[in-house]
């Protein structure tokens, strides 16, 4: 595997594959030196056009818990704010050699087109409302942690699926790994002909106990103004996950941040059933193992001109 | 006198011997010798019967066709003021490249054709620059603004083919009320490029089950059959002759079809690229570069796929073929919108709409729907020049004593549509990477030779 770009690039094998070596990574953040040499050597570039808290820290401690070097790039001050087009940041970027390139970028298709112009290996931090493929890593993991597999479970995606990358990688991690998904949210944020990517809709929670995972989503305040929801209330009070909604055997997932009061109430974020300090954690492991699988098999830097064919 | 401009070329002399000519409309469907003297067709004699006069250049027509040569209603050449992306040369070497041998310029340049002078300096460039004959349209609104009419009588007196906002909606219904009203002065039709921007917003490509899956800001089908009723509504109210551009979906096909069934003076036009590909395309071949891996959802994601109105389902495309057959549609247009490399070399959301199309419209109709069966080649030859109806200027037809305006093709020849290598100056071809058959080998354009292949030599001077 050259790349992590999509979901769609891997199968449930190669998934299986990330995730068990992911859960081998576990016990060095207990060691007192949480580090092993693994990735020592190679160089890792952030490479970050939006705001992320929480998906650039893990990968930088996913790859210095592999001793491999780590520089960060964010394009706020930076010469893309001078009108440096993406083709040549990264071919600027390039010039320093990096291995793997960590790409988060507000445009559908950019990691994909980052991929054609550079040697590194490439990995989807989040491209546009496309996919955010390690995030359904991590939680696919989470769930394996919590639920022991994902075969015939049931799982609901609440809220804005329209704009939402982490719904998109997560519908189809979720059925590639057996289980059964169904979107949820306001009409207006379901995009039209999302049943494609394998998943039910629904339009309201009444059937929410059926379900064995309840993954709510963030709802952004800047929908109000487009008027997909005619208001935050009105939106909470059809499609919060509340102590009312949420059964005592659900599992509660969310990417984080999460707008308390808003999609979640309080009482489920602080609930046994709430795995999101799980995820997080699993974060890091997973993009360790991420990490590892595209550099780790390489013995040398791939500096041939033509991109490699992604092999299992 | 028509109000289409090129540079004069001296009149051709030639023979072109033994080709297949067909000319649906003068019902024309065999071989035939066809000698040109002084740019007009002097005889059609059986395969072999004509001689060449001195002086004369011979084609060797032998297992190629010879059509009317076609016409476009709809390119963006881009001048004034994009030059980086086309002109007025190259934008016309590339139409006679594609068996072209008259286009109609579109008025969305910087300035934009809104006034007389502009008008009057772009035909006059047209008349040192342009290899085939150009017209051109000015502008409803001033500055395409939607809020203003353009002096429309006098850009009419100063030889505007029609009238159009291409590239956006005339919004306003009271604004397109109004140019309905006004042609009844000026004449000439609108050309309406039709898209309720409430619907389409921030959208990048067609909305359905691709866009769902990519994450892309749709544009739903009825974003532009919506405004396609009304306006029909509005020129059958003050019974308007309007043009709809690029039908892209199979509501605006079944509006366009219930106008015509009305009485409503309408007719429309489709793209070979919403006639041939659907927004699978999208998620289709691997970006160049990004190998194997390189075949996940979003790197199909090649900005020469984007336009405005974007590849639609595979049902939509299915109508147009329809109505494009049944006549719904009367004419094929390219909309063939150049962009500068860097332009499009961004990511999708980013790129500019727009591909070009003169130099693959034949090829690309004639290998998806002639070649599979879908459609007979008569008809495709006939919708590809029925555009000149539009902007009343004479069909091209092979009769004795036409002026000569024809194309002569070759339909074994295949080739592979490359990166590079058109005439035009941009390279942004929706059909790169495709195999295609049916290359045109020489293009005679108002009487005078204007496109012959490289590799296509001339058999022999008499």
């Amino acid at each position: 595997m050259r790349h992590l770009l999509s979901i769609e690039d891997l199968d449930r094998a190669a998934i299986e594959r990330i995730l068990d070596r992911a859960k081998t990574f576990v016990e060095i953040s207990d060691r007192e030196i949480k580090k092993v040499p693994a990735l020592r050597g190679r160089r890792v570039l952030n490479l970050f056009y939006e705001a992320s808290t929480r998906t650039r820290s893990s990968f930088e401690l996913a790859a210095k818990s592999l001793s491999a070097d780590v520089i960060n790039f964010a394009a706020g001050g930076s010469s893309v704010e001078k009108g440096e087009s993406l083709k040549d940041t990264v071919q600027t970027l390039s010039a320093y050699q990096p291995d793997l390139i960590v790409i988060r970028t507000p445009h559908v298709g950019a990691a994909a087109l980052v991929a054609g112009w550079t040697t590194a290996g490439v990995v989807n931090a989040g491209d546009g409302k496309h996919e955010h493929p390690t995030q359904a890593l991590l939680d696919v993991y989470t769930l394996r942690e919590r639920l022991g597999g994902l075969d015939g479970r049931s799982i609901w995606i609440v809220g804005d699926v329209m704009h939402s990358r982490v719904a998109r990688s997560n519908i189809q991690a979720f059925t590639r790994m057996g289980a059964r998904v169904t979107v949820c949210g306001p009409p207006t944020l379901i995009p039209r002909g999302v049943e494609a990517l394998g998943c039910e809709v629904a339009y309201t929670l009444d059937d929410l106990g059926q379900a064995d995972v309840v993954y709510a989503l963030r709802m952004q305040h800047e929908r109000m103004s487009d008027s997909f929801v005619p208001s935050l209330r009105e939106y909470a009070a059809r499609y919060q996950i509340n102590g009312r909604r949420l059964g005592a055997r659900q599992v509660l997932m969310h990417p984080g941040p999460v707008n308390r009061g808003v999609e979640l109430a309080a009482e489920v974020i602080d609930s046994p059933q709430a795995v999101i300090g799980q995820q997080v954690a699993a974060g890091v492991v997973v993009r360790m193992a991420v990490l590892y699988e595209l550099l780790a098999g390489r013995t040398a830097p791939d500096r041939s001109a033509m991109p490699v064919g992604a092999g299992a | 006198m028509t109000p289409l401009e090129h540079r004069a070329q001296p009149p051709a002399d030639l023979l072109v011997r033994g080709a297949h000519v067909l000319d649906p409309r003068s019902g024309i469907d065999a071989p035939h010798d066809v000698l040109v003297r002084g740019g007009v067709i002097a005889e059609l004699g059986a395969p072999g019967s004509l001689e060449a006069p001195d002086g004369a250049e011979v084609l060797d027509g032998e297992g190629r066709h010879l059509f009317p040569g076609f016409v476009d209603p709809h390119v963006h050449l881009r001048v004034p003021g994009q030059e980086h992306k086309e002109d007025l040369d190259s934008g016309t070497r590339a139409a006679a490249a594609g068996g072209y041998v008259a286009v109609v310029a579109m008025p969305n340049t910087d300035p934009v054709v809104d006034s007389a002078p502009v008008l009057r300096s772009l035909r006059e460039a047209a008349r040192r620059e342009a290899r085939v004959p150009v017209g051109f349209l000015a502008s409803i609104t001033r500055g395409l603004e939607g809020e203003a009419l353009t002096e429309m009588a006098e850009l009419a007196d100063a030889g505007a083919l029609g009238f159009t906002d291409d590239g956006r909606p005339v919004h306003r219904a009271g604004i397109l009320r109004k140019a309905l009203q006004y042609q009844r002065l000026a004449g000439r039709p609108l050309f309406l490029h039709e898209e309720d921007p409430s619907l389409s917003g921030r959208g990048v490509m067609h909305e359905g089950e691709v866009s769902a899956r990519l994450g892309l800001a749709g544009i739903p089908s009825i974003s532009e059959s919506t405004l396609i009723a009304r306006d029909a509504a509005l020129a059958g109210y003050e019974d308007g002759r309007i043009h709809i551009q690029h039908l892209s979906a199979r509501e605006s096909v079944e509006a366009v079809a219930e106008a015509k069934a009305r009485g409503v003076r309408i007719t429309a036009e489709a793209s070979p690229h919403h006639l041939t590909l659907t927004d699978d395309a999208l998620l289709g071949a691997p970006l160049a570069g990004a190998g194997e891996a390189g075949r996940s959802s979003a790197s199909g994601l090649d900005t020469r796929l984007k336009m405005n109105p974007p590849l639609r389902a595979e049902h939509d495309r299915q109508a147009l073929i329809a109505g494009l057959r049944d006549g719904t549609i009367d004419c094929v247009a390219t909309d063939h919108a150049p962009h500068a490399r860097e332009e499009k070399e961004v990511p999708f959301e980013e790129a500019p709409m727009g591909t070009t199309g003169l130099e693959t419209a034949f090829a690309a109709l004639y290998t998806e729907l002639v070649l599979p069966g879908v459609l007979p080649l008569a008809l495709v030859v006939d919708r590809l020049s029925a555009g000149a109806a539009l902007v009343d200027v004479p069909l091209p037809a092979i009769a004795v004593g036409e002026r000569a305006s024809f194309c002569l093709v070759d339909l074994g020849a295949e080739y592979e549509v490359g990166e590079a290598g058109y005439e035009s100056r941009s390279e942004n071809c929706c059909f790169a990477g495709r195999r295609l058959r049916g290359r045109v080998l020489a293009t005679v354009a108002a009487g005078a030779v204007a496109y012959r292949q490289r590799t296509f030599s001339v058999v022999g001077a008499a």
